[in-house]
């Protein structure tokens, strides 16, 4: 069951990273558990999940630090089992930068040429292109502890791009930086990915990084990948509750199917909220999820009109936000909802704790979920 | 009169107050007054060390004119030299691989390694000089041959330093520096050679002198395992003022502490220039 995998705008690209039933065992851990992955030349993907779900660990054996165990990993067709990490053709951007802090930023960013005797006019003018792409022309004689960390991170860019990798991979990139500088560097790096044309792989276990910068995003949890969707799909059509809780926040609760009706509705027995019927195309049976997202949720002081459901309650507590506000209320009928408001007007009116009031949906903003 | 002065000593301030400075006088004094007076009475005019005589350089030539003297001296330069570059690449290794490899007993064999610094020299003393009559080492080989015994010797005691030395400056390294050079293409040798050796570089100065001094002053191991050929000037030293402390002891000690001085600040010197001037530190 879950959402259909809809084919995505790059499906028709060549492929340049096969990831087939990889896994990884530390003892007797499965750090990754039989993943699979096609990511198609020029994508921004990224690798979402909690710290421990074993991304980076996936990422570290694209990158040739780790072996799998099982499985295989291809990059542009080649079969990388037995390359070193010195010879594939994937660079890193480390969660450190690992800036080498003996070296200028041009020595730095000259490393990769060098190493593999490139000549020296063509290594200066490399260099003086990779750091005019990242921003930091003129630094060139710079020593990495005169660098902020956001320029330690560019000059990390250069020296990875400057090798022109098939992949880019991105551990973390954006941890280290204060909020701000961040939500900056997400939109230039989209940017700069976009003007190069490599495929990046980033890993991160912020939601908001991978939202906002993704093509498609892998969600994995306990090394085992649970969907891998565009950012809004993944967002409005999650697969699982795993996912649905990972992604955002999210109103859970659980059923039991009663029926079905005509025009592909569903009949859900809930627990506490009573008999709910919502669209749904499959026929379901048994037990299911049931989740809706807090922005969907309407406040009023009224009964909402009969296209909704509508429960009334108690307001239990209100958590201001500036540019929204997060409204727990307290059904009669036991669940304890959360419904976020946008304040779109200075004087916009925020519900008091305690306010009787009444929460509900539209039918359609309902998912479905499995286990 | 006010209770209030307009700059408060604070409670943190400890250079200002007058018995906290009286503390720091006389440690200095205790510490350096021997040494001052040792290099003091090396240009005193008098066949006694007690009272001052006048200036003189008699003495230094006294020593320079002492063949015997010289070829301690010599000795134990070569033994230093050969030793401290001997354990400063042999504890280098012992600090890489107790630092990036897990293997069965390396717990026990760390414990084993450090034995040569909590064990009382005088055993380790005894214990090489049994060690090499045992073997039946030779004796009476050519010049620097002749070292061998001593070296071998200095080295299973100054290479554990090393070892602690390096260790130390190792738990700071970034190990994704290392894996950087290799993503960037550099094979184990050269990510070794441009990114490690680099990172090491301080803790290196300070091995090699650390193991320099300890080969350069060591008494008792050497005396267990020097011959009557291979005398070095510790143990020249202490030939001579079993007769009587002349001023030519002091010339030649005043000379060890100059050589030590200037080493040091040669390392200090290299290690600053290396820290601050931009320069080209890759080489192929």
């Amino acid at each position: 069951m879950g959402i259909n995998q809809k084919t995505h705008f790059m499906a028709d690209r060549p492929v340049i990273l096969q990831i087939q039933q990889v896994v990884k065992r530390f003892g007797n851990i499965h750090a990754v558990n039989g993943v699979n992955l096609t990511i198609h030349e020029g994508e921004f993907f990224a690798l979402l999940g909690p710290s421990g779900c074993g991304k980076t660990t996936l990422l570290r054996m694209l990158a040739g630090f780790e072996f799998p165990n099982e499985g295989s990993i291809k990059i542009d067709g080649e079969e990388t089992k037995d390359i070193p990490p010195n010879q594939r053709p994937v660079n890193m951007v480390f969660q450190s930068y690992a800036v080498f802090p003996h070296m200028t930023v041009f020595d730095n960013v000259a490393y990769g040429l060098r190493v593999v005797k490139a000549p020296p006019e063509e290594v200066q003018e490399r260099v003086k292109d990779a750091l005019a792409l990242v921003k930091l022309d003129g630094y060139n004689s710079r020593k990495p502890d005169q660098l902020s960390g956001g320029q330690r991170q560019r000059v990390a860019l250069a020296r990875a791009l400057v090798k022109r990798p098939r992949v880019l991979l991105l551990d973390e990139p954006l941890s280290a930086l204060d909020a701000k500088l961040r939500e900056a560097m997400q939109l230039e790096l989209v940017k700069l990915q976009k003007a190069v044309g490599i495929t990046f792989l980033i890993v991160t276990h912020d939601q908001d990084e991978a939202l906002s910068m993704a093509d498609r995003i892998a969600v994995m949890e306990n090394g085992v990948v649970r969907q891998v969707a565009p950012p809004r799909e993944l967002y409005e059509s999650p697969n699982c509750k795993f996912v649905a809780d990972f992604i955002g926040r999210m109103n859970l609760f659980s059923g039991i199917v009663e029926g079905h009706e005509d025009g592909g509705r569903l009949k859900v027995k809930t627990e506490l909220l009573g008999k709910l019927t919502i669209y749904y195309n499959e026929k379901l049976n048994g037990e299911l999820h049931l989740a809706v997202r807090p922005e969907k949720l309407r406040i009023s002081s009224e009964i909402l009109p009969p296209s909704h459901f509508s429960f009334p309650g108690e307001i239990d507590a209100v958590v201001y936000h500036g540019s929204k506000t997060h409204v727990y209320l307290k059904t009669d009928a036991g669940p304890l909802l959360c419904a976020t408001l946008t304040n779109i007007s200075r004087s916009s009116i925020c519900p008091k704790r305690g306010d009787r009031l009444w929460i509900g949906w539209a039918p359609e903003d309902t998912l479905v979920l499995s286990e | 009169m006010s209770f209030r002065s307009n700059n408060p000593i604070g409670p943190l301030d400890y250079s200002r107050r007058t018995w906290m400075k009286l503390i720091l006088l006389g440690t200095f004094v205790f510490l350096y007054a021997p040494i001052i007076t040792l290099v003091a009475f090396s240009f005193n005019d008098s066949r006694r060390n007690i009272v001052w005589r006048g200036f003189t350089f008699k003495y230094y030539e006294k020593a320079w004119n002492n063949s015997s003297l010289v070829e301690a001296f010599a000795n134990s330069l070569t033994i230093a030299l050969l030793s401290t570059l001997i354990s400063v690449v042999l504890g280098t290794m012992t600090a890489i691989l107790l630092w990036r490899f897990r293997f069965p007993g390396k717990a026990g064999y760390e414990g084993l390694m450090s034995l040569p610094i909590v064990i009382p020299e005088i055993c380790l003393g005894v214990a090489m000089m049994a060690f090499f009559s045992r073997i039946g080492w030779p004796s009476g080989l050519h010049w620097p041959l002749n070292l061998a015994a001593i070296t071998i010797a200095h080295i299973s005691f100054s290479f554990p330093f090393v070892t602690v030395v390096i260790r130390a400056r190792l738990a700071s390294f970034n190990r994704e520096l290392e894996e950087a050079a290799k993503d960037l293409g550099a094979g184990e040798w050269q990510a070794f050679k441009n990114i490690l050796i680099p990172h090491m570089r301080p803790g290196l100065i300070a091995a090699a002198l650390l193991a320099f001094t300890l080969s350069l002053d060591d008494f008792v191991i050497t005396f267990f395992t020097s011959g009557p050929d291979t005398i070095t000037l510790p143990i020249k030293i202490y030939s001579m003022i079993r007769f009587s402390v002349t001023p030519e002891v002091n010339a030649v000690s005043s000379v060890l502490i100059a050589v030590t001085l200037i080493m040091t600040t040669l390392a200090l010197w290299f290690q600053g220039r290396n820290g601050n001037q931009p320069e080209d530190t890759f080489h192929g």
